[in-house]
């Protein structure tokens, strides 16, 4: 579809810590003074952790605040699947107002968690601007919203399920799983 | 034995009690109520969760700070709310609340929040509504108050985190106290492995120890080395004379006084539902002093309700399975 790499249907995955350094390079010109990083919950977060060691100089150069998010209250299938088990305080400890924020998510599909995601942020004041970056797109967008960086494109059919996981070193991985009906983890 | 508080899955339908509530439910509303605290301290306290949906706190029997936390709790989740206070006293009881309700459900509320001075009005309703209604026991005669059992808790956990190292002491009339069963269970639940009560012969029902609690009948005995007091309301409008000589001998024996409170740990915590009787269970020096936690009872009190509404509301669309991410 694009140019960078793309992996349709294929068991061989990108190493998640060989992205993670391509989205950090790509990251880096966006990084100026009145920019903030939000990572959404879980991988987002785990990867935005990453990040600020990997672009510590840059981040420090221009004083870079970050924060999290969880979405979960801000979801649009609430009322079908209800509140998750598991949901932890979204922490965005700085002023929203007139700041320019990155989100960074991990595996771009729908657009929804996006949607909930800025929607979320607007409750805390006015951004100047909001941008996405993500890990992997794996295509299926269902709003007309889209990351404005992400280190590869991954193409995958509705049943196929894309997850990054971290391992309790902490590196991070890529796995794919397949499900017999489609849609059942769209939001995650 | 038929649980009507959870539905087939296991997942809370109806919260009418802490009893019979597994720990997995108590701690996902819990952990839940800790996602909720931030939003009260941001630009914007609402989250759209409840939007479109109807809220009724039906109150039966007065309580301000109660419905006002509840009606807080439902307006930040973005529902509409409509508090009605209810007049007990005219007409026989059974039919009336349920008629209530009925005309109610014909204007579309989706939850209920009932107050009641009888036990069991709460579940009498959650039997009558049909599957996409919920219902929230703000408190039924002496049963049961659980949203003031977990908002305890919730206050117990921010302070002191390891629940399974703590004494606790629950201070004053068992009796008359729903807030007492509901902390009761809610604690021994979680795993807290001492929990006191202390209150004279009177105010104790009867075979209190089958709690599992440790019983005292002396507050200096009582109150040695725990690491929270929560003190009950003297309920004067339960009683019918006889039990207590006079609210200053209560006083002399029963309230917590700061000489009193030195014999806790010198780190407890004091806590108190409200309304408070200053200088007839707690002296005014401790409820105001640098121990009191009364005050972040009433603003944890929201996120508890909030996370308990939240937790009900979601995942049913008119009685479909609502359990596809398990299934296929």
């Amino acid at each position: 579809m694009t140019k960078d790499q793309s992996y349709p249907n294929s068991p061989q995955l990108p190493d998640a810590e060989d992205l993670l350094k391509v989205l950090a390079q790509k990251l880096q010109p966006l990084l100026q003074k009145n920019t903030a990083l939000v990572g959404i919950h879980s991988g987002g977060v785990w990867l935005m952790q990453r990040l600020l060691v990997l672009l510590e100089s840059t981040i420090a150069k221009h004083a870079i605040e970050h924060g999290t998010l969880d979405v979960s209250f801000y979801r649009d299938d609430y009322a079908q699947r209800g509140l998750k088990q598991e949901n932890r305080p979204s922490q965005i400890p700085f002023d929203v107002e007139d700041k320019h924020i990155i989100l960074i998510d991990d595996v771009f599909y729908t657009g929804r968690t996006t949607r909930a995601a800025v929607n979320e942020l607007f409750d805390y004041g006015r951004p100047a601007s909001i941008s996405l970056v993500a890990l992997v797109d794996r295509g299926g967008r269902e709003l007309p919203i889209a990351p404005q960086i992400v280190a590869a494109n991954i193409p995958l059919e509705a049943t196929q399920h894309l997850q990054l996981t971290q391992q309790p070193d902490g590196t991070l991985a890529l796995q794919l799983t397949q499900h017999n009906s489609a849609r059942t983890q769209e939001h995650e | 034995m038929n649980n009507p508080q959870l539905d087939t899955d296991g997942n809370l339908r109806h919260l009418l009690s802490i009893e019979g509530l597994p720990k997995k439910i108590l701690n996902q509303i819990l952990d839940t109520a800790e996602s909720f605290v931030g939003v009260a301290e941001r630009e914007v306290k609402k989250v759209p969760l409840l939007r479109g949906k109807t809220v009724c706190n039906l109150f039966f029997e007065n309580s301000t700070r109660t419905r006002t936390t509840f009606e807080i709790a439902a307006k930040r989740l973005s529902a509409d709310v409509i508090s009605l206070n209810v007049g007990t006293s005219s007409q026989s009881k059974g039919e009336t609340i349920l008629d209530t309700v009925d005309n109610l459900i014909a204007m579309h509320a989706d939850m209920f929040v009932v107050r009641h001075s009888q036990s069991g009005a709460a579940h009498l309703i959650a039997k009558h509504v049909p599957p996409h209604i919920h219902v929230i026991n703000a408190g039924d005669g002496r049963h049961s108050h659980p949203t003031q059992g977990l908002l305890d808790v919730f206050t117990i956990r921010k302070y002191k985190p390891e629940l399974h190292n703590l004494r606790i002491a629950i201070v004053g009339d068992i009796l008359h106290s729903r807030v007492a069963r509901s902390e009761i269970h809610a604690l021994t639940t979680l795993g807290v492995p001492e929990v006191r009560v202390i209150a004279p012969k009177t105010l104790l029902p009867a075979q209190v120890e089958k709690l599992g609690v440790h019983v005292f009948h002396d507050m200096e005995a009582g109150l040695k080395d725990v690491d929270v007091v929560m003190m009950l309301r003297l309920q004067n409008e339960r009683m019918n004379g006889a039990m207590l000589p006079s609210t200053q001998e209560y006083f002399k024996t029963y309230g917590l006084t700061q000489d009193k409170l030195k014999l806790a740990k010198p780190d407890a915590i004091v806590m108190h539902p409200g309304p408070m009787n200053r200088g007839v269970e707690i002296d005014s020096n401790v409820a105001d002093g640098k121990q009191s936690v009364i005050l972040p009872q009433v603003t944890y009190g929201i996120a508890i309700r909030m996370a308990v509404m939240a937790i009900l509301a979601g995942g049913n669309t008119a009685g479909n399975t609502g359990s596809t991410a398990g299934g296929v």
